[in-house]
């Protein structure tokens, strides 16, 4: 027997995981790997291996923890970004419960209604570049539909995306179009597996309408739910499309959020090693999320058996 | 990219270049957009019926992408000619070795006579790294209709400027348009004052990170911008527009002036309305300080990877062709910084030759004389500026703060 015939059984599972766990080594472990060293040099994106006349390396030069260091102590922008972050968190699941609603609204046996359905899966299909830039003519203060629409109330309009204070739910709720179409889509797949014995039997039981929706509905679709929910915050958290179409972190960095002040630092103002910093810290706080997260479902589920 | 990444590139180009033989020459452009993109053509054509044995390629990108994908183009798959810009922007990789030393081709195809004017653009301790192919003034764009229809005559001097705001406001015309959502139309703004009020060296000074921005000698500039802005000479809610967008009020005849570069006339032009547009020199402030002027350089350069050096400075020099580099600074209402070059007959062209001509000191533009992370701060702290100029000293004090990050305490 050869090699292969006596092994062959012990082996075929790796060969099969190998080109996987490949690519997945290449193109997920080594990029993050690599960003959390580049976060401890000084970098400007240029010729990183270049040697100077003493054979170390000139243009990437270890600093330790200064670019942390000056993160946390020194830029505000990163705190107004972290506070962002923390407001798309939070907001972005607002789609959830729209995303419900439609469900249901949609989840019926009328005549034309996959046409109706394919018209709310529409702002999922478009670019989100695409949405950026209608939404950003949609506020335009002068010649947007959103000032016509305030006029017809006897509203001044305003600059949505020009106002410090305003301009980060403008583009939150941009975001809320496709991720309530999204959430939606989630909710009708789910609708399909609630089970009608359970609907029947409660209906004998006496309930309805919020009722019946609440205590049978609900619970059923906490698979769903559970998709939905994992989905919009990972989206919330590493929001940077639309903030990069409707407002370029402006007016005056006031829109900014971790994974666009990532890009801005380090592609536009030359400073890999700091940009690679608040990519490590954005990497810690999704850990921090998905294991908190994971931990509750695990626990939910051995409760459960 | 790993050292074994690095070393597959390697060979990889070297495998490329093998197989394109002698004569060909690797162009990367950040020309993009139909006109920019032909008149480039325009040139390489002239080029290679100049130079029948070299076969050009060229690679085009978008040119925003082009300033990300240059730092690795000029590191791992080097052309043999990259456009880009002068000041700053190229000693930026003049410093990174990135860039080389062409002051060969400046002395053999007699540059330093032809284009003495923008030698110091391209010069990094007395060697030049570039040439330049084309500049254009910076300056005020007005309506002359509305100016005729409510009485004023051109600005020449600050307060006339500020009057001219109140009386186009009791007219009900927008003053001055602007659109800072990509901030640097405000720098424009903050060039000129600082220029007229403290002067082209200065105003170098400061780019270059020598001066703090809470000097004393920077409050006057905000002072008088704040006058403007109290003197509600700006369009409202600047902020959500880029500067496209701002143009519109002064193609619908609101609004009366802006201060942009001389690209803005294809716009107003494509519009219909460039009869009733006129330029005049931003007025002065200070008496006695001479006029400088923002005329950004566009440039070509040969990277210090390139293979084909010969034919890239003959592509480089071949801008001593004068009428080569007339017509490719001609097909985009550029200014040839040829001297040989056929002067242009376009009148915003000819005001700028003139302006520019008399011109004490050229500056580059604020975010090409300034380091780019420099520039993004300040330029942001502008525009704050223009929105909430009562801010005036906390956004000094933090745009002061990225200048000691980047530069150093003084």
């Amino acid at each position: 027997m050869t090699f292969w015939e006596r092994n062959q059984l012990k082996l075929a599972p790796f060969l099969f995981l190998s080109p996987a766990v490949g690519l997945f080594l290449i193109f997920v472990i080594y990029p993050i790997a690599d960003s959390i060293w580049v976060s401890f040099h000084e970098w400007s994106g240029v010729n990183r291996y270049a040697l100077d006349d003493e054979g170390n390396l000139k243009n990437f030069k270890w600093v330790g923890l200064d670019n942390y260091i000056y993160l946390f102590t020194n830029d505000d922008e990163f705190y107004v970004a972290v506070f962002n972050n923390i407001k798309w968190f939070f907001f972005s699941l607002i789609a959830i419960p729209f995303g419900i609603l439609l469900a249901l609204f949609l989840n019926q046996q009328i005549l034309g209604i996959r046409w109706v359905k394919s018209f709310f899966y529409f702002p999922f299909v478009i670019n989100a570049v695409v949405i950026g830039i209608v939404f950003t003519w949609f506020y335009n203060p002068k010649y947007g539909s959103l000032t016509y629409l305030l006029g017809f109330f006897g509203m001044e309009p305003f600059p949505i995306l020009s106002d410090e204070n305003y301009a980060t739910y403008g583009i939150i709720v941009a975001s809320l179009f496709p991720g309530i179409a999204y959430t939606m889509i989630i909710y009708i797949t789910g609708l399909t597996a609630v089970s009608k014995d359970m609907i029947e039997a409660g209906r004998i039981d006496g309930a309805s309408g919020f009722t019946m929706f609440w205590n049978i509905i609900l619970p059923q679709l906490r698979p769903a739910t559970l998709i939905a929910v994992v989905v919009t915050i990972v989206g919330a958290l590493r929001s940077f499309d639309l903030i990069a179409v409707m407002t370029g972190g402006g007016p005056w960095g006031s829109t900014n959020v971790l994974a666009y002040k990532m890009y801005e630092d380090s592609l536009f103002n030359f400073r890999m090693g700091y940009g690679a910093s608040t990519a490590v810290i954005l990497f810690i706080l999704m850990d921090i999320y998905i294991a908190w997260f994971l931990y509750r479902l695990f626990k939910r589920e051995s409760t459960e058996k | 990219m790993g050292g074994k990444m690095k070393k597959f590139f390697v060979i990889l180009t070297l495998f490329i270049s093998s197989i394109a033989s002698a004569g060909t020459l690797i162009v990367n452009s950040n020309q993009s957009g139909a006109e920019s993109s032909a008149a480039l053509k325009q040139y390489i054509a002239d080029f290679e019926a100049a130079n029948p044995d070299v076969k050009v390629v060229l690679n085009e990108f978008e040119s925003e992408s082009y300033k990300v994908a240059i730092r690795n183009f000029l590191t791992s798959e080097t052309p043999d000619v990259a456009l880009w810009f002068a000041g700053n922007r190229m000693k930026f990789f003049v410093d990174q070795d990135l860039f080389r030393d062409v002051s060969d081709v400046w002395e053999e195809y007699g540059l330093y006579d032809s284009m003495a004017s923008s030698r110091l653009s391209v010069t990094v301790d007395d060697k030049q790294y570039g040439v330049p192919w084309g500049y254009y003034q910076w300056g005020m764009y007005y309506r002359t209709d509305i100016f005729d229809k409510v009485g004023l005559s051109v600005p020449t001097n600050f307060e006339e400027l500020v009057a001219a705001c109140s009386t186009l406001r009791e007219n009900n015309i927008t003053p001055v348009a602007i659109g800072t959502r990509y901030l640097w139309t405000a720098a424009g703004w903050f060039d000129y004052l600082n220029m007229r009020i403290n002067g082209y060296e200065f105003h170098m000074d400061l780019t270059a990170g020598k001066v703090s921005y809470e000097d004393s000698r920077l409050d006057m500039v905000f002072d008088k911008w704040a006058e403007l802005i109290n003197a509600d000479c700006y369009l409202e809610d600047h902020a959500s527009f880029g500067w496209e967008d701002g143009l519109t009020p002064m193609i619908n005849g609101e609004a009366a002036m802006y201060l942009l570069g001389n690209f803005i006339t294809g716009n107003l032009n494509t519009a219909g309305v460039l009869d009733h547009i006129d330029y005049f020199q931003f007025p002065k402030i200070v008496d006695g300080v001479p006029m400088s002027e923002d005329a950004p350089t566009d440039t070509i350069h040969i990277p210090a990877g390139a293979k084909n050096i010969e034919d890239a400075k003959k592509f480089l020099g071949f801008l001593s062709n004068p009428e080569a580099a007339t017509k490719w600074a001609n097909a985009r209402s550029f200014l040839s910084p040829n001297s040989n070059a056929e002067p242009p007959s376009d009148r915003f062209q000819l005001k700028g030759v003139n302006v520019l001509n008399n011109a004490y000191g050229i500056a580059q533009f604020f975010d090409r004389d300034a380091n780019p992370d420099m520039a993004k701060t300040a330029m942001e702290g502008f525009q704050e500026f223009m929105v909430k100029p009562d801010r005036e000293a906390k956004i000094r004090a933090r745009v002061e703060k990225e200048r000691e990050r980047i530069h150093g305490p003084l």
